[in-house]
This record gives C-alpha cells, structure tokens and sequence, in this order.
C-alpha cells in the first residue's frame, strides 16, 4: 500500500523540502535566501506583547512570503489553525497591504522553527493581536519592492507607480505588469526598511475588516480533505495507544501482556517510564501497545492486565476536596494579594453585609479531534507531524530527549480539531517520538482516544470563590472581599506552590474594576492533586462567575437593576489601575493597553440595548447580564432563559456585546464569538469532572457532557464595537467566555428567583 | 471475507471481522475524511452512509457489511458542490472543521428523509453529532439554506 505524506499543497500543510525551492531556490519567486534577515522588529527597553514572547515577532518578508511567476502568491502562516480562522486571517492582511488579489493567495503551514519564523506558540489569544503589525509591514514590504522593480523597468520614479490588485500600474502611461512578471527582479532587491513602508488607510483596505470572507480551508473541510494531525500518514507507519496511571504520580506495578501479543496485527508492547513530579509536559508513562492500525492498538490495550500503584494522589476525591476548599474560603489570614483601604474594617460598620461561596469544577478541554502525533525518529533525526499549538515546545523536547541537535527535529504543525489550551502541551508528541525509537525508526501514529482524552488531560482548575460584601445605607458597596482558593497550574511545572500564580489571579480576581474604597482579595492554599491546566480563557472562567454573580446578588439585595449597578460597581469612566498598574496585564504594556472603564460600560449599555434589557417578558423567562475583561478585550452578554414547571429551561436567546479593539476579520470574530457562548452555557449546564479514588470519573462524551445542538440557543446576536484601526488590537479567542456562565445563572435567578453557586446547573432548579 | 462498495468502488477484507469500519476507512483504505471523535457512537465524527443510511462507522463492524453500499465523504459529490457542502461553505460554517464532516454526512440524510426541515427535526437528526467548536447555530442555517428556506 502506498501512503503519501501528507505535506502536499492541498493539505495545505508545507513539505521541507518544497520550502527550500519556494523560498530559496525557486526561480520566479520573490523571496530569496540572500542576506540575513532584516531588523524591522524595533527593539523596546521593555518588551511587552509579541516582542517579549519567545523568538520575538518576524517580519521579513521573505521569510513569509512568495510570488510565483504565474502571480501565485504563498503566504506561510506561522499560527496553528484550530478554528479561530488564523490562516484565513492573516491572509486577508497581507494581502491587503501587498494589494494582491487574496484569491490567488495560497497559504501554507509554516513548520516548527522559531528561530527562522518567531513565536508559534499559539495560545492566549494573541494570534492576530501579536502579528497584525508585522503581518502589515511584511504585505507593505513586499509591495514595494514590487513597485520599485516596475518603476524601474519603466525608468520613473517609484512615486509615479502603484500597486493595485495584483499588478503594478503606471497610472501616467497606462502601462502594467502583473505581480508574476515582476517577482523575480522584485525578489532581488533590497527589504525596504520599516521607516520608508507605507501602509494603506483604512478606507483602502479591500479585506481588512470585510465580513464574510470565505475560509481558506473551506473546500478541504467540506470535502473531507482537510488534513488534521489525525489524518497523518506516513510511509510504513504504525499505530499507537498508550495505557496510562489512572492517577497521577502513579506507575505500573505489573503488567501481563500475553493476550495482547496474541492480537493480529499486534507488533510490540512498550513500557513508558513515569516522569517524576512536577511532570509538566512529559508523558505520564505506562504501557504502550504498538499495532499495524489503531484497532488492533486499542484492542491489544484492552487485554493488557495492569496492576497500577497509584500513589500519594489515588486519594482524590472531588467531594472531600470541595470541602476542603471551602474550609479554607473561610479562614482568614490566606495570602493577601490586593489590599486596598481596610476591607475587614468596612465590613464591620456596612450598614448589610452578604456573602456567597461559589463552586466552579474541574473540566476538560475535550477537543473534537483528540491529541494524537506521529513521528519517525531515527538515530540522528526527528520528524514530527502533529496538531499542537506550540511545536517549538516539542522540538526542544525531544532535541533533550534524544540528544539531537534542534535544527535535525522537524515538526510539521497540522491543522488542529480544536485545541482549547490541551493541545499547547505536547505529551502526546513525546509518547509519538519514544515509541518510534523503540520500533527502530517506523514511524509511529500515537492516538489518544475519547477515553485518554478525558482522563488524562491538563485539567481546568477547581475552585471555590467566596465574596464577602458591606453595602452603605444607599445599597452602595463599602467594602469587597474575595477569597479565591484553586489548585495553579504552575503545580505542574514546580513543588506544588499552593497558590495562584500572578497569571491566574490577574484573570479578573486581582483585576476587579469596581469602584469600591476598601477591597480585600486573598488567596488561601489548595494543593493540587492532579494536572492542571489551560482551558480556553482559564481562570478568567471562576473568577468571572463568582463576581459577576455576586454583583447581581448585591443588586439584588440593594433592590436595584442588575445592569444599573453593575454599571455603578463599574464607575466612572477611567483607567482602572492607574496608580498601581497591573503587573501582568496578559503580557501587554499597562499604557498601551490600560484597564479602560469606559469599554466595559460601553460593551454593557450596547448588549443591554440590543437585547431588550428591560422589556417584559412571559412567565418563566428571566434576562441575565455579565461583563469581564480578559486578554485585553472588553465583552458583556445578556442570556434570555425559558424555565419550565419543574425546572427544565432551554436558553433561546443570547446577545454578546464585545470590543477588541479593531476587527480584522469579522466572520471570525464572530463565529469565536458564538463558539464562546457555546462553551459558556456546556460548562454552565452540565460540564464536570470529578475524581474518585484519584481517577475521574467521567471518560467519554457520556459522562462528561457538552452542549449539542438541541440545547443550542436558536438566536445568537454578536455586537462587535466600533474602533480605529490606529488603536491596539484585543484578543478574540477566549475573552467571550468568561461571562457567558453567570448571565446565564443570573438569567435563571431573574426567571425563577432561585441563584445557583454551584457549577454545573444540571438540574439545581428542580 | 467480506465483499462490499466504498464510493462504488469493490472492497474487500479478511481482517477481524470486530474492525470498526471507521478503522478500515481510515487506516486500511486510507480514506481519512471520516473522522474519529469518541469510538462509542456518542459524537457523530466518523458518519458514513451504509445503504443510504447514516451510520456511526465506529459502530458499524467489518463483519456485518457484507454486500452492502458504503458512501463516505469523498464520494458524497464528485466535485463537492452538494447542496450541504456549499451552504456550509457560503455560511463558513467551520470552526476547525473536525466535527463538520460527519455533521454534512448526517445532514444529508436528514434532508434525504426531510427535504424541508424544522427546527425541531433539526434538533432531533442532529443531537447525536457533537460541535465542540460550537458552530451549532451556523449548522443549523446550513441546512436551512440547502433545504432551500432560510
Ligand atoms: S467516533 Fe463514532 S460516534 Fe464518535
Ligand atoms: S468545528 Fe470544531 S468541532 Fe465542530
């Protein structure tokens, strides 16, 4: 049988060595591998954003790009595509500022390399938000040494000619040339430097900013071509499970494998050590099944008889553990991480005082395509291909691992079937890589299946958030305290550190923007028991429920509007840390990108106005309103629910007001948007994963449940705000999810006068 | 051993008859555009049609298709202009796409049977096909277009 690798054009995945002729060799092609690459990145005494990331941000034009001598144009994007629409994205604004015809653009996945392509690390919602700047000065580049070739040929100055879809045109003669005809003198000239580029207005752009832009995989999705790291194929490959501990931290004590042997197709059992803890991204270990194709893999796995030694961990237990979060919510004297006025003093004179514990559990992140890498790796090379959002991470992985040199592991980025923050941690790959070796250099398809998938994810936190408020004789908030107790994720890279890091505090706990004097937030210890990581938005997830929730039940409890008071919690309008700037602010300089008020109020007015706040409504219905922060973008949401008799709801209407700065590409914006509200109302309704004696107990989409299509809401309405391209971009990605879940909760406490503190709702109203 | 049509084309398989057809697909046949998403008939990622039928192919064994007619993505349209594929297309449907496959395949046999759907026999024909992307509302008018309303 014959197997292509799957790095054709049409998988729209780049081959290596098809890289060297488009972008070294190949005549015709406007990029040439000659000089090295010039500095346009300016070098800041503070690097924040993309210039402080890993590798930094590129922007040589060729390195990115390519112009055949038909007026192809080949785009190579440097993001991992899982959904956001990064490759049809960044095509539009390089097309743009290149004035090419997006058409006759192809886009090829740049491979892992981060020294050649800057950060690929595609994760924090910062994709368009990093590169559009450089995106627009590589377009910007490459015209203009378009412009200049034509100016030249014609002999006129390069001020009398100019780029217009495609071709170059001298408006005084009428003369043109297409982009094919000029890019190979065009590809020896000089990259202009960054102060000479022009870039387009506004009003100019052809594709920045226009909705309904059709996605560059369109035809390979539709049509089952698209190549996923699922879909790898390569010559003489075999297939891999992995059986792993159940617990983490545990290891195999005994293993028979003679039934699995016994398997057709069955080739080989392996053993994966147990990595010590904290194990960060390293492979939990156990017993691998290696097989002619995944069902004989799985098969032979489940005949494997393993004896496990769980560990100081097999003692998990969601219930116990909840308990014990909460114990430490109401212990004072944990670490205080905001202290402003005296919070505890204020507490004592209000004139009401309330508090409320909220419980926000552990989910997975439950991409639809599960991890899965494939690798071949012989005694001097590696060659990964795999769906993950950081392929620099395995690279360096696997160069240690192996003890080869980083240049000789090559990793092929794959489209992703989601990602949600598990597929940025490449233990999938690592088990891909040990297993190759150990089948002598075949090739290995590692899978995970749904079942490894659930239970052996990077966890979303645990948590439990108790708000404690004092309100004046007005109904007017005096004092504020939080208390937030959740196992970090950085337990998985250090000895448990107990606390959360600046990161997840500053996920709108430390962050809050209300204009109360005295606000206290401490944050007591809660020992993690299992790994924890990144689910899309992250901490922003409990954080945001508990205080947009508790802002409804003070409202509540002063007799007011919920919109009218969370817009008094919100205040004046102003930069909220003016004084005492936040000190990660999603890695984004606090004067570029400060805590603006206004925007907040602003995406709150804009959602309650398009969702009707206030309109009456039949028995059984309730709005709900919320608003957050996150990844420097600004979103409000309005959930309209429907309660039945006896509890049942369905949730027919959401309206999600929302303002990252200025919009590239609005369908995508939009649809991440809607994605948003989804996950929000899953992991509202009926997201969880609990653990018993170490294990969950959840392992299938049977158990651990995701919203479909019936439980869908029928009307999603997204109000994008107006901006100037002249401000700074947001992010997209995760900012729409956080308030999703508590205007939905606060929607059934209007509907039915029941408020739920416990996550998911499941059927709490009952 | 089994005798049967993918696409039209003669198949046949002398494996273990326990084979999911899902793993015939996409390891035997090479034919990856059905996807796996869950192996237990809870998602709706790996939907072919056998005998016309939608079916979950993680479900549908290599010993019990004997004789029968397997269409699968690929041979859904020889050129991918169903009415599915360009509603989905015209609408950008897609988040990452994974689920979308199978989601096409399961409407197609809804419209089969329903050619003008409502919400309600959307919601029932379509529940078993999981979005985790959550492009549910975009599915839902992708078929609508193709059905020939919205
Ligand atoms: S893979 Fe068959 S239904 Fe999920
Ligand atoms: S588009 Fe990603 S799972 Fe449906």
């Amino acid at each position: 049988m014959t197997i292509n690798i799957p790095t054709s054009e049409a998988s729209g995945v780049l081959n290596l060595s098809r890289r060297s002729l488009l972008l070294g060799l190949g005549a015709g092609a406007l990029v040439l591998a000659i000089g090295s690459p010039s500095a346009l990145a300016q070098e800041k005494p503070t690097k924040y954003g993309g210039d402080a990331m890993e590798g930094g941000l590129k922007d040589d034009p060729r390195i990115f790009l390519s112009i055949g001598d038909d007026g192809t144009v080949t785009l190579l994007c440097n993001r991992a595509e899982m959904g956001q629409g990064v490759r049809t994205s960044w095509a539009m604004v390089v097309a743009d500022e290149l004035e090419a015809d997006l058409a006759r653009v192809t886009v090829l996945q740049a491979p892992g390399d981060e020294t050649r392509f800057g950060n690929q690390n595609t994760d924090g919602s910062r994709s368009m938000r990093h590169h559009y700047e450089p995106l627009r000065r590589i377009g910007a580049a490459a015209r203009q040494m378009l412009e200049q070739e034509a100016a030249a040929r014609w002999n006129v100055a390069a001020t009398e000619v100019k780029a217009d879809n495609h071709e170059i045109v001298h408006a005084a003669s009428g003369r043109r040339l297409g982009f094919g005809e000029l890019a190979d003198g065009a590809a020896k000239r000089a990259v202009p430097a960054q102060d000479t580029l022009a870039f387009k207005n506004p009003e100019q752009f052809r594709y920045i900013g226009r909705d309904k832009i059709s996605l560059v995989d369109n035809f390979d999705i539709t049509t089952g071509k698209a190549v996923y790291g699922m879909d790898v194929r390569v010559e003489g490959m075999a297939y891999a499970v992995v059986a792993r501990p159940p617990v983490l931290g545990g290891k195999v004590r005994s293993v028979v494998d003679t039934e699995t042997l016994k398997v057709p197709g069955v080739l080989k059992v392996v053993p994966i050590d147990a990595p010590g803890i904290p194990s960060a991204f390293q492979p939990l270990g156990g017993v691998a099944v290696v097989a002619e194709n995944t069902f004989a893999a799985i098969k032979g796995r489940s005949l494997l008889k393993i004896e496990w030694d769980d560990g100081a961990n097999g003692s998990y237990d969601s219930v116990e553990y909840r308990k014990t979060l909460e114990t430490a919510s109401t212990t004072k004297d944990g670490k205080v991480v905001r202290n402003d006025g005296d919070a505890y003093a204020a507490l004592e004179s209000a004139t009401k005082r309330l508090d409320a514990s909220y419980y926000i559990p552990h989910l997975a992140q439950a991409p639809m395509e599960p991890p899965t890498a494939t690798a071949r790796v012989t005694s001097d090379e590696c060659e990964v291909w795999s769906s993950v959002q950081a392929p620099e991470a395995i690279r360096i992985d696997l160069s240690k691992r192996f003890n080869i040199p980083l240049e000789k592991v090559t990793v092929h980025t794959m489209l992703l079937g989601g990602g949600f923050g598990r597929k940025s941690k490449p233990d999938f790959a690592s088990e891909a890589a040990i297993l190759s070796r150990a089948m002598e250099g075949r090739p290995v398809k590692l899978v995970f299946t749904r079942e490894d998938d659930i239970q052996h994810s990077f966890f979303h936190t645990v948590s439990v958030e108790r708000l404690e408020a004092g309100l004046d004789a007005d109904g007017k908030p005096v004092a504020w305290l939080h208390r937030t107790v959740a196992p970090s994720i950085t337990s998985i890279f250090m000895p448990d550190p107990k606390h959360e890091s600046q990161f997840e505090l500053e996920m709108g706990a430390v962050d809050v923007p209300f204009a109360i004097p005295n606000i206290r937030i401490e944050n007591p210890e809660a020992p993690a028991h299992t790994r924890i990581g990144w689910l899309r938005s992250v901490s922003n997830i409990p954080h945001a429920f508990a205080i947009q929730s508790f802002a409804a039940e003070l409202a509540a409890a002063a007799g007011r509007d919920p919109k009218d008071y969370l817009l008094e919690l919100i205040g004046s309008d102003r930069s909220a840390f003016e004084n005492s700037p936040l000190a990660w602010n999603y890695g984004e300089d606090p004067k570029r990108y400060p805590f603006e008020t206004a925007r907040l109020r602003q995406v709150v007015e804009r959602v309650a106005k398009e969702a009707g706040w206030g309109r009456s409504l039949p028995a059984g219905r309730g709005l709900g309103i919320a608003a957050h922060r996150s990844f420097v973008s600004y979103t409000a949401v309005v959930v309209e629910v429907a309660v039945e008799d006896g509890g049942a709801f369905t949730v027919p209407r959401v309206d999600i007001a929302f303002d990252c700065g200025p919009v590239i590409n609005p369908d995508r914006v939009k649809s991440q948007l809607e994605g948003a509200v989804l996950q929000g109302i899953s992991l509202a309704t009926i997201g969880e994963i609990t653990f018993k004696n170490g294990r969950t107990e959840q392992t299938n989409f049977d158990g651990y449940e995701v919203t479909r299509i019936d439980a869908a809401p029928k009307e999603i309405h997204v109000h994008l705000m107006e901006s100037d391209y002249d401000k700074p971009l947001g992010g997209v990605g995760e900012p729409g999810l956080p308030p999703v879940a508590p205007a939905l909760t606060n929607a059934l406490f209007a509907a039915t006068g029941k408020r739920i503190r416990a996550l998911p709702i499941r059927d709490q109203l009952a | 051993m089994a005798t049967f049509t993918i696409n039209g084309s003669a198949h046949t398989f002398d494996g273990d008859p326990e084979m999911p057809l899902l793993w015939y697909l996409r390891d035997v046949a090479g034919m990856t555009g059905t996807k796996f998403g869950c192996g237990q008939a809870l998602c709706g990622a790996c939907t072919v049609h056998v005998e016309g039928t939608a079916v979950r192919s993680c479900q549908t064994l290599m010993g019990d298709i004997e004789g029968q007619a397997v269409v699968t993505i690929e041979g859904l349209s020889p050129d991918g202009m169903h009415p599915l594929q360009k509603a989905w297309r015209e609408l950008n449907v897609a988040q990452c796409g994974y689920c979308q496959v199978g989601q096409i395949m399961q409407a197609v046999s809804l419209l089969n049977d329903t050619p003008n759907p409502t919400d309600a026999d959307i919601d029932a024909a379509m529940s078993g096909n999981i979005c985790r992307c959550g492009a549910y509302p975009r599915i839902r008018a992708a078929i609508k277009l193709a059905a020939g309303g919205a």
